[in-house]
């Protein structure tokens, strides 16, 4: 129930007194309401759920996390090389 | 797919792992509290990759299970109404009520429809003027901005046929009821994610301290999950309560504050029954008196309905964490998801469900029997 997808936003616009955008997920587009993101621009990437985007993601954060999640991965091979010589 | 393919990853899922085993020294049980984490756990097989010393034990985080009866109930009686057009989530409509589910009032003629956004049934009320449209409001703080807003836009287009029948429920007084049950045996929390991405996570600190548990944000892909556990053993094996985020492409401490303060404009904190809990005070959202006439349970006299659960079913018991789904002698056999007896397999991400679709439902015995 609580899942959210990330997308890529390529337009956004007025609807209904509400600030709309239309979202890429990977090949797939939809409109999710913008209205919670006011800082949110076209190519940003956001979370979004039941069509609200909930959340702005963060690149520099993501790629700081994915960084030291490597190195871990790497320190375990260099240790898993050490065991076995 | 960004920000999702990076996070299934095998190679680097298994180098987490093997971080766990070297920082894990003895056993330790934690909460995944959302049942999204739940499903994608069992999904993915991570509870069975994880070192013996780590036990998960699965938690009430699934709204459409813990949605109580009596508001299935009153779904049924109000879905049921010649003038009304129902409109709900998918999962809700496959939720049995005392009797029947959503399904079968709309196999007897009743307007139930799904909506993949409440948004859609604000369109709905504008479509369709002669009819009164009714949206089930259900959900954790991950779906309250979305709900909340369906009736401020319904109040800006002068719509006087939509209102909302409201079933919801936050996070925080959930853990406290766990960690206050003299039979608690969780030791650390996964926090949600996406209820964290809507509310931050401010008001944890002082749950960790209170109750001496680390609790640690995350989010839903398998990295991020097995990022969430080592997270939690690093904590616990330092005996350090505090609050961390490994999910902080998405999650900020304060959370989204405009959808914060939406909230508060409509909704206000109220006492809420957990289907297959029981009551825990001040767990739930209802709309405020302003709001009286978006109000689906006033406006079509619903409100003293009351129902009862089935005895046999131990879904309060999985949902603290106290017994796992096989451990239920209805589990498999007369509680299945075609016919649910409770909470937990109404849902397809209650921990019942999710370990009877991915074939955890097979003990030594029930395979030595065949």
């Amino acid at each position: 129930m609580c899942l959210a997808v990330p997308g890529k936003i390529v337009e956004i616009y007025q609807k209904g007194g509400l600030r709309m955008g239309k979202v890429a997920f990977g090949g797939i587009f939809r409109e999710a309401c913008l209205d919670y993101i006011p800082e949110a621009k076209v190519n940003d990437y956001c979370v979004i759920h039941v069509g609200f985007a909930i959340s702005l993601l963060s690149e520099s954060e993501a790629q700081e996390t994915l960084d030291l999640l490597k190195e871990i991965s790497n320190l375990e091979t260099e240790l898993g090389a050490g065991t076995a010589s | 797919m960004k920000y999702v393919t990076e996070y299934r990853d095998a190679a680097l899922i298994k180098g987490v792992i093997e971080e766990i085993r070297r920082t894990v020294t003895r056993p330790w049980t934690m909460m995944e509290i959302c049942g999204g984490q739940t499903h994608a756990i069992v999904r993915h097989g991570l509870d069975q990759l994880l070192p013996s010393e780590i036990e998960l034990v699965h938690g009430p985080g699934c709204p459409v299970c813990v949605t109580p009866l009596e508001l299935i109930d009153k779904a049924l009686v109000i879905a049921a109404r010649p003038e009304v057009i129902f409109c709900s989530y998918g999962d809700m409509l496959r939720v049995p009520g005392s009797g029947r589910d959503l399904f079968s009032v709309k196999a007897q003629g009743g307007d139930v429809r799904v909506v993949y956004s409440p948004l859609d049934a604000v369109d709905i009320a504008q479509q369709n003027p002669d009819k009164q449209i009714v949206f089930f409001a259900i959900g954790f703080e991950t779906t309250a901005p979305a709900n909340v807003m369906s009736v401020l836009q319904a109040q800006r287009l002068g719509l006087k046929n939509y209102s909302i029948l409201v079933s919801h429920v936050c996070v925080p007084p959930a853990i406290q009821a766990i960690l206050s049950s003299p039979e608690n045996r969780v030791q650390g929390f996964l926090l949600a994610g996406h209820v964290c991405a809507v509310m931050g996570y401010w008001e944890y600190p002082s749950l960790a301290k209170k109750f001496h548990v680390p609790m640690v944000v995350t989010g839903f892909e398998p990295l991020d999950i097995v990022q969430g556990i080592l997270q939690t053993v690093q904590l616990l094996e330092a005996n350090k309560l505090e609050v961390a985020n490994a999910y902080s492409r998405v999650v900020t401490f304060e959370g989204n504050q405009p959808a914060q303060k939406t909230i508060q404009k409509v909704f206000m904190k109220c006492d809420r029954k957990w289907r297959g809990i029981g009551m825990i005070p001040m767990s739930g959202w209802c709309l405020r008196p302003e709001f009286d006439a978006f109000n689906a349970e006033k406006r079509f006299d619903v409100e003293a309905i009351q129902a009862e659960e089935s005895p046999l079913c131990i879904a309060g018991q999985i949902l603290q964490g106290l017994k796992k789904p096989h451990q239920c002698s209805a589990f498999g056999t007369i509680c299945n998801p075609e016919h649910p007896l409770g909470a937990t397999m109404v849902s397809s991400e209650g921990a019942c469900a999710a370990y009877y679709q991915y074939g955890r439902m097979l003990t030594m015995e029930h395979v030595e029997d065949k």
